[in-house]
């Protein structure tokens, strides 16, 4: 049913990570979140410079049904929050994996991360009704 | 999917943000066949709606004139919400919510035996509810050939029944004009088809919710319920206190009705970002409150709901959200009437 990309890391808790060019890391939510949370109303994104542990609540998504946070798969440093979701929130509706990503992260050497799935063992998760 | 009252209903068929605005602004239609049509028949179906209901049948006096009401307890508490339809003398027709429809019918078999009332639910009626201003148009065309003169000529909260069987009234739960039509539940998929061939959005319960709320209709089990009274809840405007009429729970009202403790129901619009939910803490100068039904409302682009306070509350408030203090202001609902804001924002 949903879309889950082969080319980028996931967590048990429905966020993937993408790994850009510079070494920063950009974070979601999955298709499979956004579908179990129906149109999205309200995002609050982490500002610039905001030091995150892996496991951190760093972000708010807020649908008409439900509110859930969102937390960092990683330790780092947010480099920026998507100021685009203050006006635009249903753009994690239309397009989780691109327009709708909700931070990007300068990791930490040597920070830890939260236990990462690849593409097979997250559909495994959603499969398990996670 | 989701389970209300024992039936499995869906939440939405696609964006419960697009459901709505559908209705706000053309036509969108609801399978409310979990709601439960009674048949009272029997010479003392008018006065067995006296004492059952606050607001007063007694009105009732046009053929097919439908009324709001709440059935109460002798202590003033609120057994359920319902619509009730006058048909003839013999003849009334009421729809009940599913949640409540089996204690309901206890509660009306209970009294409607002393006389002589026969009590019916019609299990084997689909109700399917279409919304909006261009609802009526839709629907019309697909009704069976011989209603459709007299569907079409219903006023305001209105209804007709047809043959027993099909029964359409002009009433709903969003705030806009439109139909509920009960029908033979075998004809309701062919119904749904050609409404939906005709332009018809399917609509679930999510969007139900947030246009009942934006309408300022209050939801049984959030809104109300046994631990409170009508004056309470927002719904005075639907008891009938004046007059000898003695209906279940009166003394209890009119006692409850001055006291020192008395809480209201207000409409309450965020003035921040976020979203009222139920059960959310609520500080006013005159005491604390608790939001009962909160959502995001698609046309006003704010989060609405409704809070129960003390009486004497007014004016701007603060709401607990997720430990943080958001300011609000208490509004006289409904927030929205036929596709227009009705409250500043």
């Amino acid at each position: 049913m949903s879309q889950i990309p082969a080319d980028l890391r996931y967590t048990k808790s429905h966020e993937w990570m993408r790994t850009l060019a510079d070494g920063t890391v950009e974070i979601g939510i999955t298709d499979h979140a956004q579908q179990s949370l129906g149109d999205l109303v309200f995002v609050e994104v982490p500002e610039a410079g905001r030091q995150l542990t892996a496991g951190d609540a760093c972000a708010v998504v807020e649908s008409v049904k439900a509110a859930s946070d969102v937390y960092s798969p990683l330790t780092g440093e947010v480099v920026a929050g998507n100021a685009g979701l203050a006006t635009q929130p249903e753009l994690i509706n239309k397009d989780p994996f691109g327009e709708g990503w909700i931070l990007r992260l300068k990791p930490s050497a040597g920070g830890a991360a939260a236990e990462s799935l690849d593409a097979a063992g997250y559909e495994a998760v959603v499969a398990a009704g996670g | 999917m989701v389970d209300f009252g024992g039936w499995d209903m869906p939440v939405g068929y696609g964006s419960q943000i697009e459901e709505h605005h559908a209705v706000r602004r053309d036509a969108g239609m609801f399978d409310v066949s979990h709601m439960c049509a009674v048949d009272l028949r029997g010479a003392g179906v008018r006065p067995l709606l006296l004492r059952l209901l606050a607001n007063d049948v007694g009105r009732l006096t046009a053929p097919g004139k439908a009324l709001y009401s709440c059935m109460l307890r002798p202590d003033g508490g609120v057994i359920d919400d319902l619509i009730a339809c006058y048909l003839d003398e013999r003849w009334f027709r009421l729809v009940v919510n599913a949640g409540t429809a089996d204690k309901d019918l206890a509660w009306i078999k209970e009294h409607a035996k002393q006389i002589g009332v026969a009590v019916v639910p019609r299990r084997d009626l689909a109700i399917v509810a279409v919304q909006g201003p261009g609802a009526r148009a839709k629907t019309l065309p697909i009704l069976p050939e011989a209603d459709r003169a007299a569907a079409g000529a219903l006023g305001v909260f209105f209804g007709v029944a047809f043959d027993d069987e099909w029964f359409v009234s002009r009433t709903g739960y969003t705030g806009e004009d439109g139909f509920e039509v009960a029908l033979p539940a075998e004809a309701a998929a062919g119904f749904w088809g050609a409404l939906r061939d005709a332009g018809v959005a399917p609509c679930g319960l999510g969007a139900r919710d947030t246009l009942r709320l934006e309408a300022g209709m209050n939801l049984y089990g959030n809104d109300m319920d046994e631990t409170v009274t009508p004056l309470e809840s927002g719904l005075a405007w639907t008891v009938v206190l004046e007059g000898t009429r003695d209906f279940i729970g009166k003394s209890a009202l009119e006692k409850r009705r001055d006291a020192r403790d008395a809480r209201k129901l207000a409409g309450l619009l965020l003035l921040e970002r976020g979203v009222l939910r139920s059960h959310q803490k609520v500080f006013s100068a005159a005491g604390e409150g608790e939001v009962t039904s909160g959502t995001y409302s698609p046309t006003l682009e704010r989060s609405i709901g409704f809070v129960r306070l003390p009486a004497a509350a007014d004016g701007a408030v603060e709401v607990d959200i997720r430990g943080r203090r958001i300011p609000a202001r208490l509004v006289k609902p409904p927030f929205v009437r036929n596709g227009k804001p009705k409250i500043d924002i």
